[in-house]
């Protein structure tokens, strides 16, 4: 054995150490990926656990519990499509119908709309069993189908569910000279009851909030012992290679179906309980919007991976919320902003180095500015959050801050596109420009336009994940047979 | 000998196109046969008619006394059918475990003695057992997919060139191991391109031409073949 000398090309220890080599990374990653190792999943799914508790116990703005009551539901909705999509590989764009037609059936059994009061200890059970049957339904048609051609047919199903819920709102059967309403049409279902559960009339977000942690404990519990098992194993083999896998003697139709099966019946759950603490349904939260920020909660966490969609769940649930306020997406920006460069820096020499010339570049600018005379903003004017404060002696916003803005935007994105193709010597000086810049535009423009920049930063998110990691946060890394 | 694969007069279609015409060949317990023939002569295609990835239009396939005709793969492959396909075909971002485990599918849940009978006969893989498939070399990516067709306890092993894409020394181990697997007694129709190796472990051989079988007999007879040698061997 002669692999403690050199690098050993082509003997069996190079192979076998491959994952010990890609821990040796210097700066952030290298203290994230030794993190990474060292932590069990059972820890961390016990921090993830007290600090949820925790949350319950001690938080009661009723804001806040709101928003971690529409994550609990976000969450199992993503841990649904990653049964449907990670685990199965089917691309399913009719998955909110699923959750939409739970949400409904919920507001039908619940409210005083068909005058319908089951006890919730009824109802839901008898939705998601009812749901879980139309996701059977909706696979047979599908379970041929792979990839694009079953995104289209799949869709086609979620635009039938809303065409349908929207154009039930006046449907006259026959012998019956009136039109009943049965959906409410656009105009959706308000008024509905509360969950009751074992005499508990729900009162609040809160009380939802306890429900879903229970519900959320029970379902990731099962998504990894199911993951574990033989069926999860032969999903994984349906999604990389269907035709090896049916040569294993795995019926892959079969597979798939229960797929949708699982997927649909998580959907419809969610779907219920989302009614239950919005106490209304309406068809517009169940179209493409919600479809397209789960599928980036999957992608972003990384498809397949338990731990990844809870992740992306988290960014795409809460980073919206934490976005509106000013300050929150301020010092966000600015963190995400110096993370990028500690980690783009590769090592704490570079970073520090980069950091400095970040602050020479804007005092350089603050000079040249004065020089040309050209009007400022007055910081008192732009430098409200206490960090735009702190920044006030170093930035300039000049008078005409939209014509700037725009200018810098436009540079920024240059910048960027460029430093995606820069020589390493290039990039190196590149990046505190970068930052820069995109201080400036932020300062400037994006943080007093909230919503705009909300869109904007997981736009944005996402096209940089996906060029630096494209198997998400906590993906696999993809390896191809050849 | 018993027969334990049986195909009748098969005729394979894709879409309009008829692959295999009138195709009948057996293999007989214990037996290895191979299956020679040039580039698109159906080959593949008479491995997956086998298997029931690809239905015939008409003929009758018989495995182990029964006849399989109609029967899925699932089925066929619970009765002793295991494949090890073109290109080994392993699930790549799995690990060689996980690969393993999958060959058992249809028994349930893998047995541990099974999974360490395949760890005898390549210790190399106990190693590797947690390393991803994808990351394996070509020749231990061999193993792996003849220990995943292994897993299913077959009785027939169905191998779809196993010489493809291996360097010529691994092409020599490749065939060492099927030999060696059916020194253990497993019957085995290995389909194959390079007539030289293949008739050297074999018992008997079939050459396929567009479709239809134009030559079988014992491997020595075929070596000794003189048109054969011309068409395939090169001598």
């Amino acid at each position: 054995m002669s692999e403690q000398q050199g690098l050993g090309i082509g003997t069996d220890e190079w192979v076998a150490q491959h994952e010990k080599r890609l821990a040796r990374r210097s700066g952030l990653l290298g203290i994230l990926d030794l993190l990474n190792q060292k932590v069990s999943p059972a820890i961390r799914y016990g921090i993830l656990g007290v600090a949820a508790i925790a949350f319950g116990l001690f938080v009661d703005d009723f804001y806040l519990q709101r928003i971690a009551a529409n994550l609990g539901v976000f969450l199992i909705l993503t841990l649904g499509l990653n049964v449907v999509m990670g685990f199965a590989g089917l691309l399913d764009l009719g998955f909110v119908a699923f959750f939409g037609f739970g949400a409904y059936a919920y507001a039908l059994t619940s409210s005083g709309h068909l005058n319908q009061h089951w006890p919730t200890y009824l109802s839901v059970p008898a939705i998601v069993i009812v749901t879980a049957f139309l996701g059977y339904l909706v696979s047979l048609p599908s379970r041929r189908l792979f990839g694009d051609y079953l995104a289209i047919v799949t869709l086609f199903f979620g635009q039938v569910f809303i065409q349908l819920i929207i154009s039930s709102d006046s449907i006259t059967f026959p012998g019956n000279e009136e039109s009943t309403d049965i959906t409410g049409g656009s105009n959706g279902i308000p008024g509905l009851d509360p969950f009751v559960l074992f005499g508990y009339k729900f009162k609040g977000a809160a009380d939802y909030y306890w429900l879903l942690l229970v519900i959320l404990v029970f379902l990731i519990i099962a998504i990894i012992r199911v993951d574990r098992t033989r069926v999860g194993r032969a999903w994984k083999t349906v999604r990389e290679d269907s035709l090896a896998s049916q040569a294993m003697g795995i019926k892959v139709n079969n597979l798939k179906m229960l797929a949708f099966i699982v997927g649909a019946a998580i959907a419809g759950l969610a779907g219920t309980i989302f009614a239950g603490i919005q106490n209304s349904v309406f068809i517009n939260g169940f179209d493409m919007p919600l479809l397209t920020l789960i599928y980036a909660a999957v992608i972003l966490g990384g498809s397949g991976s338990i731990p990844g969609s809870i992740l992306g769940a988290f960014v795409m649930s809460v980073l919206p919320e934490i976005l509106r306020v000013q300050n929150y997406s301020e010092i966000l920006f600015l963190s995400v902003l110096i993370l990028t460069i500690a980690v783009l820096g590769k090592s704490w020499k570079k970073f520090a180095f980069n950091i400095a010339l970040v602050v020479l570049i804007g005092f350089l600018v603050k000079v040249i500015v004065s020089a040309l005379n050209i009007a400022t903003t007055p910081a008192a004017t732009w430098a409200i959050a206490p960090v735009s404060k702190a920044l006030q002696h170093w930035l300039v916003i000049p008078q005409s801050r939209l014509l700037w803005g725009n200018i810098g935007f436009v540079l920024l994105i240059s910048l960027i596109a460029y430093y995606s193709i820069a020589k390493e010597k290039i990039k190196f000086y590149l990046l505190p420009l970068i930052t820069y810049v995109a201080i400036f535009v932020w300062e400037d423009r994006l943080v007093i336009e909230p919503n705009t920049t909300r869109q904007l930063i997981i736009g944005m998110l996402l096209v940089v994940l996906m060029i630096v990691r494209p198997q998400g946060f906590l993906g696999k890394t993809r390896v191809e047979v050849l | 000998m018993k027969p334990l694969l049986t195909l009748e007069n098969i005729d394979t279609y894709y879409g309009a196109i008829h692959i295999l015409q009138g195709l009948s060949l057996q293999v007989n317990e214990g037996e290895l046969v191979c299956l020679l023939g040039g580039n698109a002569c159906g080959k593949s295609t008479t491995l997956k008619t086998a298997l029931g990835m690809v239905s015939p239009k008409n003929g009758s396939i018989t495995f182990a006394g029964e006849d399989v005709t109609k029967k899925s793969t699932s089925t066929r492959v619970k009765l002793g059918m295991a494949v090890v396909p073109e290109n080994r075909r392993l699930f790549g971002p799995m690990t060689v475990l996980e690969n393993l485990k999958i060959g058992a599918y249809v028994l349930g849940d893998a047995d541990p003695a099974d999974i360490e009978r395949v760890f005898e006969l390549f210790p190399k893989l106990k190693d590797r057992q947690n390393q991803l498939a994808g990351t394996l070399s070509g020749g231990e990516q061999q193993m792996v997919a003849v220990g995943r067709a292994l897993m299913s306890r077959p009785r027939l092993i169905l191998m779809d060139e196993p010489s493809m894409g291996l360097s010529p020394r691994l092409v020599e181990q490749s065939f060492e191991m099927i030999a060696g697997l059916h020194a253990q007694g497993i019957s085995m129709l290995v389909v194959e391109q390079n007539a030289n190796m293949a008739l050297s472990i074999a018992d008997r051989g079939y050459v396929l031409q567009t479709g239809r079988i134009v030559l079988e007999g014992k491997a020595s007879e075929l070596a000794g073949h003189e048109e054969l040698r011309r068409a395939y061997l090169g001598r």
